[in-house]
């Protein structure tokens, strides 16, 4: 009892048999089927999956953008509802508002909260910092290329001081050298804040290279395939030996629904 | 010192490839200014072949604009009126304007925005909007009579709809993921709307505004010839009665002036507060 308890309180994150279901037309397609997930606090997880394995639609249940048809999503033990500042999302193509410089954009969460303008100023600057666009407060977001769209997106949801950071393939739009670059400025500021990540990806190197677990999951309908931590030590390198053991790993659970038989020969 | 090598590299290549024979906007200015003195060239040569009495010659029509504007020529009750219908049309057009603005954004945010606003005024609005504004000319004389507030209505409606639809549409075609960006950042309700969603649909409703604004000059014609006194449209509904053509061409050009200038404006504000995407810009 005592053990259980002491568990549940560090449970930062419960995903409890979450289902949801899509009404398309006369169809309905079930995109989650009894999803159970617990994450703690300060840990990175990614979601891996092909597409069509509800990983994006878990991010935005967790997120609080869409209900889910049964089953409940707690932070802190409180059942998620709807969208809050607890939560900060970052999406893949930026969702930036457009009318309003890199500053604004930075500190648009700190206004919300009525915080005296000194404060939010000291906000704002700290995360331009974080970022490195002190250069570029100034621009509009359609100045600025992918790679600087995407640092905004995160120092936005981090000048909101959220607990659980959201990314939905954050990296996918971005070229490989950039997207390299951004991972290791991600790992930085993940190691310096300690804020839980969920990551979704569809790439094995990405999910392997940043996260504490890999999520493993299949579509039709869309499920936990398995659960996978990844001891490597920090900081990893994708050259690696153990490195490229654990991708290939992940990258068989992953394919194991797909192609079953070939791997069957292959043993 | 710095520039020397770059002068040396390259002086003919660049004036070969591309040498205007005028600089850019001199041309535009030119180009812009020719078509209608083309136009009035050939206004005047087609009034003297075929030797017409009902329409005068460019010339009567602009010693008419000068009479009109300064007086001294021919002294009659137009003379030197000018700023007094001007600014009588100009107060009706931008009462009427302003008006639209004021229902049509506000109204045009909720409908794009809430569901349930949407389904409980669209129906109507849309069975509403066929009517052509004229239509209402009769019963906006009753509601408001002969005087020059129901030109002021008339200005409204004409302008109303063009804001109201561009400002719908404006928010429809906001990338929803904007507004989960400002609710996951923590706001809501009535700040969604000021800072999220108004400016979101900007290009739209500025869209909506030029339309309008055109609109607008067009019905206060329309508007004035209900026996209003003074105003441009009541200046070309006497020049048709008194059949003074002059007068009307006059009265035409003035409205069409004023338009032009207003939406220059209207651009110029535009491209102000929408310096953040040039693919808005007028």
């Amino acid at each position: 009892m005592v053990e259980n308890t002491a568990k549940a309180r560090r449970q930062f994150l419960s995903i409890r048999d979450v289902t949801k279901t899509f009404q398309l037309g006369a169809d309905s397609v079930q995109a989650l089927r009894s999803v159970n997930l617990t994450i703690d606090k300060g840990e990175f997880v990614c979601l891996i999956g092909a597409s069509g394995c509800g990983k994006s639609t878990l991010l935005r249940i967790i997120a609080g953008f869409e209900q889910p048809t049964s089953g409940q999503i707690c932070l802190h033990e409180n059942t998620i509802t709807g969208p809050g500042s607890d939560r900060g999302m970052v999406f893949q193509d930026y969702a930036l508002f457009p009318w309003m410089t890199v500053r604004e954009n930075i500190s648009f969460g700190p206004r919300q909260k009525g915080l005296a303008k000194k404060y939010i100023d000291e906000i704002t600057n700290e995360h331009l910092h974080m970022v490195g666009l002190e250069k570029f407060a100034d621009r509009y977001p359609m100045q600025l290329s992918g790679g600087m769209k995407q640092r905004v997106a995160i120092a936005r949801v981090l000048a909101n001081e959220c607990e659980l950071l959201l990314m939905d393939e954050p990296f996918g739009a971005l070229d490989a050298l950039t997207r390299e670059s951004l991972q290791q400025e991600l790992l930085e500021i993940w190691e310096r804040t300690k804020v839980t990540v969920i990551f979704v990806t569809h790439s094995v190197e990405e999910a392997v290279l940043l996260s504490d677990r890999v999520v493993v999951m299949t579509a039709g309908p869309g499920r936990i395939e398995a659960d996978v931590p990844i001891e490597l030590v920090r900081p990893r390198e994708v050259s690696a030996i153990d490195f490229n053991q654990v991708r290939r790993e992940i990258t068989q659970r992953l394919t194991s629904h797909v192609a079953p038989r070939e791997l069957k020969a292959v043993a | 010192m710095e520039n020397a090598p770059v002068s040396t590299v390259s002086p003919e290549a660049p004036a070969v490839a591309s040498k205007p024979w005028l600089p850019e906007r001199v041309q535009s200015v030119l180009l812009a200014v020719a078509f209608p003195v083309l136009l009035v060239v050939l206004w005047h040569q087609l009034v003297v072949m075929t030797g017409t009495k009902l329409v005068p010659k460019p010339y009567q029509v602009g010693t008419m604009m000068w009479d009109f504007a300064f007086g001294g020529i021919h002294d009659d009750a137009f003379s030197g009126t000018i700023l007094t219908h001007l600014f009588a049309s100009m107060q009706r057009v931008y009462g009427g304007f302003a008006l639209a603005i004021v229902i049509g954004i506000p109204l045009g945010l909720l409908i794009g925005k809430v569901k349930i606003i949407r389904q409980l005024l669209d129906p109507t609005l849309s069975l509403l909007r066929p009517i052509p504004v004229t239509a209402w000319l009769p019963l906006s004389m009753i509601f408001f009579g002969l005087g020059p507030r129901s030109a002021v209505f008339l200005v409204f409606l004409g302008a109303f709809y063009p804001i109201l639809l561009n400002t719908i549409f404006g928010v429809r075609s906001v990338d929803p993921r904007l507004f989960e960006a400002a609710s996951m950042l923590g706001c809501d309700g009535s700040r969604m709307f000021r800072q999220v969603v108004l400016p979101a649909a900007m290009p739209g409703i500025f869209n909506g505004l030029r339309l309008a604004h055109g609109f607008a000059w067009i019905l206060i014609v329309v508007g004035e010839m209900t026996g209003v006194p003074t105003g441009l449209g009541s200046v070309i509904m006497d020049g048709r009665t008194l059949s003074r053509t002059d007068m009307v061409i006059t009265g035409m050009i003035i409205i069409g002036i004023a338009g032009f200038l207003t939406d220059r404006i209207i651009v110029c504000i535009n491209n102000w507060m929408l310096r953040w995407s040039p693919q808005h810009h007028g």
